[in-house]
């Protein structure tokens, strides 16, 4: 059973979408400003801890119907992938390459490895959190 | 130091109506008698000073280092529109686990849509806001 207050449901549906692209915003800067997977991936928690609060378990996992459990899995396996990729080329294991790429729309950029491993992070960290919270929240 | 005044009096004098804003609503805190008003005290006058406070910075680094910061104009957009929405879901929850008001009040328009609600609607009720 949920109360019906249509203030909080609004203002978080706006405020959601803020939260969200503030956290990629931070994922993504994490290279040359503070910020990074750790704190991009608490933050989308957050954001969905919020969706938690506006509706109910069920309608939550329906709108998002991803297993936490995996998400988690598939972070740990990029992480892993990126620092074992390193074997392959005979250097040490987590050696990190970067390199310029020409794309047709975005122009020239530069693209590190390391940033899969960040995305391992995030993925990690959105999963454990999710799965904390909603295993406490579901306990009746 | 810069001898650049006026890119510094606006920030100055911004951020220094925001700190006295910020002080009356701490003062408002103490002074007022119930949840109600203090909410309203603490909740309009800090929002206005945060977001002085804000602004005097948004200001000083977009006339002094000419650089626009997105963070803080996303901030001030943010402390906007949610702190009107934290004090009334606080407000509200606290309504409707019959916290009483203060004894000067002398109008409750509320009373008759919840409190005569039956008592297991509004325990359900309750228990969800905690």
């Amino acid at each position: 059973m949920r109360s019906n207050n249509i203030i909080l449901e609004t203002a978080i549906k706006v405020i959601l979408f803020i939260i969200v692209l503030f956290s990629v915003y931070i994922f993504f800067a994490g290279h040359y400003y503070p910020g990074g997977g750790f704190i991009g991936g608490l933050m989308t928690a957050g954001a969905l801890v919020l969706l938690l609060i506006a509706y109910d378990i069920k309608t939550v996992s329906m709108i998002l119907p991803f297993n936490y459990r995996i998400m988690t899995g598939i972070g740990l396996l990029f992480a892993i992938g990126t620092s074992a990729g390193a074997i392959f080329f005979n250097v040490p294991f987590l050696t990190h390459a970067f390199g310029h790429i020409d794309l047709p729309i975005l122009g020239e950029i530069s693209l590190h490895t390391a940033t899969i491993f960040d995305l391992g992070v995030y993925l990690v960290v959105v999963g454990v959190s999710m799965t904390i919270i909603q295993t406490i929240g579901e306990d009746e | 130091m810069n001898a650049n005044i006026p890119s510094e009096v606006l920030p100055i004098l911004l951020i220094l109506i925001g700190t006295i804003f910020s002080l009356l609503s701490a003062i408002g805190l103490v002074r007022l008698p119930d949840v109600y008003t203090r909410s309203h005290a603490a909740s309009k006058s800090t929002t206005l000073g945060v977001l002085f406070i804000l602004v005097g910075t948004f200001l000083f680094f977009l006339l002094e280092e000419h650089y626009f910061s997105i963070r803080l104009f996303l901030g001030i957009f943010f402390v906007f529109l949610t702190a009107p929405v934290a004090a009334h879901v606080l407000v509200r929850s606290a309504y409707r686990s019959n916290v009483a008001l203060a004894e000067e009040s002398v109008q409750d328009d509320l009373k008759d849509f919840i409190h005569t609600d039956s008592k297991k609607t509004k325990d359900a009720e309750v228990n969800n806001t905690d």
